[in-house]
């Protein structure tokens, strides 16, 4: 999942480059046009067009509608904030995780990090089950559920490991070693899975959601029963895998992730 | 390769789309094109029709290349179309003569304004339903052949064909000049205030009355039947549905029995609740309208309420006040606070739609105080389409003894959780959210379906049906009322509020 870095790279004229462009438009004090900032660079103008394009795909420039004029963007001043907000991850997710709930009759989730576990955003019901409950706003313990598991692994901002490692049910992971040993195997592999750890007979499996440079946002989850999501005493059934991170991808690239 | 499909076209107000579905139900490709829109003069709204029937003919192989499916593969055809649009077109070169008109469009106001000073008002509303509004296709006919040079001499010579967009699609599909079937459905004629409601013909007295030559109307037909086969780029597929886009979303939430109801939530919302076999007899406020009419079978008709804004006053917020970045977005602010400060926004921008009808109805902003926050302005825009939904349904409570236990929802703002809670708080009814949420495509797919006996009968599309998320009423029934009187004290500020000019 990450790269290998063997030899160390010299700077990179890209990322230079956009941090001049950044610098440019902070220090002009009014929105400037493309060549404007094409003629302080000296540089050509479809070179610098590739540049606040991108940023501001990202956030970090704000294009006027009207002149077209570029200025720094709030994604550039509120770094501090994560960059995603979690009801645009529902809106853009909705109709792929209905097509997911629909593909393999679960029911789905996504979550969002939060400080005590994976906050549930977005919930699409078990096609054809009983009545069933809205559990958006739940918050699942990141160390027994499979949405928090792989946030453990891979969604920044989530804690490096959580405080205390209740137990819920005779599954639950509560050992620090065989908890971390888990997460190695899930940056590993890309996906995590819940087997009766959280509720007895309740089984899921979740993988990330990445926006833009791949960083993970939150993750997505089909759960029911372990049956349903399990291979009879062995590991997931590769039909719900498979639709799950094909699901998954999709969502990123909406997300903004140029795979 | 012996799968077979059903493909629908809903033919929108700003693009079209083609979709694809399985026997089950489920949606198995997707492809969309925007078309233009112009808007020559304040309250005027034009699209091309030739431009829509060009996107009709490319998008029909790109859903199905999508689907890795052929032609041959396809049973049967549905439409579903923006509703109340209207096209003229010449018989002999196939093209439109002059631009479609849009339901959007108020230039008809004289015409309309015209017939209510004559007195036909009873007239109108005692055969047709409808009370004469700018809302409706027949003004615009006339309009049209009032304006546009020649066009009544060669309408009355029957050198000119009208419609609605599923009429024209339907024409161009079954081979136009060489054979094209002149059709409309009984949802979309229902909505052109020149038929009879009850007996889902044409009605001479109305003809007379807006002097519309009757040569160049299409025939009235139910909305599930054989209109005829297309030629390429569906050969030989059998165009076996066409439905109103609302009443094919009423379809394809399959509400089929008396009661059920459901609200699309798009740039406005419309609110259509099943009222079965009978020709209903609501008061002004709602209009009367066919459900939907299966071959040979009795109408099942349908009451319907309709809000001007809903998706367009979170657009407003974005656009005009840049209070939020995203439209999503507006859940965050909103939720940042618990309630709305006092604050209540009618959004009357141009007049307001049901149960009022109110075209000199403006918009206000009541309850501001120190305390107000942008927070509680984002929860006031989201109210207000949740009240505007209530008096929509107390409207039909009231005129037909009718009670909403559940409305079904559907379109872009069902992705906002907080919205959909508070409907269901206010309404004090259940809101269901289904598992495909392209309900108008679905319709015009079922009604396709059930006519070539792809699917068996009603009770199979009621099955294919999930639920995909219920809200249920949380809100204590003593601030329903008094949050409820509130709600219509502010919309008494926004009424009448546009001078009567000098």
């Amino acid at each position: 999942m990450r790269a290998n870095v063997t030899d160390v790279p010299g700077a990179i004229q890209s990322v230079e480059r956009a941090a001049a462009v950044l610098r440019i438009l902070g220090g002009a004090g009014r929105p400037l046009r493309l060549s404007e900032i094409a003629d302080a660079l000296d540089l050509p103008k479809p070179t610098i067009f590739g540049l606040v394009r991108t940023l501001r795909d990202v956030g970090f420039v704000h294009q006027d509608r009207a002149t077209s004029d570029y200025s720094l963007g709030d994604g550039i001043r509120n770094l501090h904030e994560s960059g995603l907000d979690p009801n645009d991850l529902r809106s853009h997710a909705m109709n792929w995780s209905d097509a997911l709930a629909s593909r393999t009759r679960l029911e789905v989730h996504i979550g969002f990090p939060d400080p005590d576990g994976a906050r549930i955003v977005h919930h699409v019901f078990r096609p054809g089950g009983s009545v069933q409950q809205l559990r958006i706003g739940e918050v699942l313990p990141f160390h027994a559920s499979a949405l928090g598991k792989i946030m453990l692994g891979f969604v920044a901002g989530t804690p490096s490991s959580p405080r205390q490692l209740e137990r819920y049910t005779p599954r639950t992971l509560v050992n620090r070693a065989a908890l971390d040993a888990e997460l190695h195997r899930i940056r590993a592999r890309g996906w995590s899975s819940e087997g009766s750890e959280l509720i007895p007979g309740i089984g899921a499996l979740a993988v990330p959601l990445r926006g833009y440079g791949g960083i993970g946002v939150g993750a997505l989850a089909v759960t029911g029963p372990v049956e349903k999501v399990f291979r009879h005493a062995g590991p997931p059934l590769d039909t719900i895998i498979r639709a799950t991170t094909e699901t998954a991808a999709s969502i990123s690239r909406s997300l903004g992730l140029h795979a | 390769m012996n799968e077979t499909v059903i493909a629908a076209i809903d033919q929108g107000t700003t693009s079209t789309r083609c979709m694809i579905f399985d026997r089950q139900g489920r949606t198995r490709s997707l492809a969309q094109r925007e078309h233009h829109q112009t808007f020559p003069r304040p309250g005027w709204a034009e699209q091309d029709a030739d431009e829509i029937w060009r996107h009709v003919q490319r998008l029909v192989p790109e859903a199905l290349a999508q689907a890795g499916l052929d032609h041959r593969q396809v049973a049967a055809l549905g439409i579903a179309n923006q509703r109340e649009t209207t096209v003229v077109w010449d018989r002999a070169t196939g093209r439109s003569v002059a631009p479609a008109i849009t339901w959007q469009d108020t230039r008809t106001s004289d015409i309309v304004d015209d017939l209510v000073a004559k007195g036909a008002t009873d007239k109108v509303m005692a055969v047709t339903g409808l009370q004469p509004r700018t809302y409706f296709a027949g003004p615009r006919l006339r309009w049209l052949l009032d304006h546009r040079r020649g066009l009544r001499a060669r309408a009355e010579a029957g050198e000119l064909l009208f419609g609605t967009m599923e009429s024209w699609l339907i024409w161009n599909l079954t081979g136009g000049l060489d054979g094209g079937v002149h059709v409309t459905d009984v949802t979309n004629a229902s909505r052109t205030m020149l038929m009879d409601l009850s007996t889902g013909q044409w009605d001479d007295t109305m003809l007379e009355l807006l002097d519309i030559p009757r040569a160049g109307l299409p025939s009235i037909r139910s909305n599930a039947e054989v209109y005829g086969t297309c030629v390429a780029p569906l050969q030989g597929v059998p165009i076996a549905g066409a439905l109103g886009d609302q009443q094919a979303a009423l379809f394809g939430q399959t509400c089929f029995q008396p009661g059920d109801a459901k609200c699309t939530y798009g740039t406005g919302a419309f609110l259509l609740i099943n009222t079965g076999p009978e020709r209903p007899t609501p008061g002004p406020s709602v209009l009367p309208t066919v459900a939907y009419a299966l071959g040979d079978d009795a109408p099942v008709y349908a009451v319907e309420g309709s809000i001007a804004m809903a998706g367009s006053l979170v657009q407003w917020l974005r656009d005009a006040l840049e209070i939020i970045p995203t439209a999503p977005q507006i859940e965050t602010l909103a939720r940042s606070v618990d309630h709305n400060g006092g604050c209540y926004i009618v959004p009357a921008f141009s007049g307001l739609y049901a149960p009022r009808w109110d075209q000199d109805a403006r918009g206000v902003i009541v309850g501001l105080t120190s305390f107000v926050t942008k927070a509680h302005l984002a929860r006031a825009v989201l109210e207000a389409t949740a009240w505007q939904t209530w008096e929509v349904v107390e409207a039909i409570r009231r005129d037909l003894g009718l009670t909403l236990e559940t409305l079904r929802v559907d379109g872009g703002m069902t992705s906002n959780h907080l919205l959909m809670q508070m409907l269901s708080d206010v309404l004090d009814a259940s809101v269901e959210r289904p598992l495909v949420s392209e309900t108008v495509c679905l319709g015009a797919a079922y009604a396709a379906g059930l006519t070539v006996g792809y699917w068996s009968d009603l009770a199979t599309l009621s099955h294919h049906r999930h639920v995909a998320a219920v809200w249920r009423p949380q809100m204590d029934a003593a601030v329903r009322k008094r949050e409820s009187t509130q709600w219509n004290r502010a919309v008494d500020h926004a009424l009448g509020w546009v001078l009567p000019p000098e």
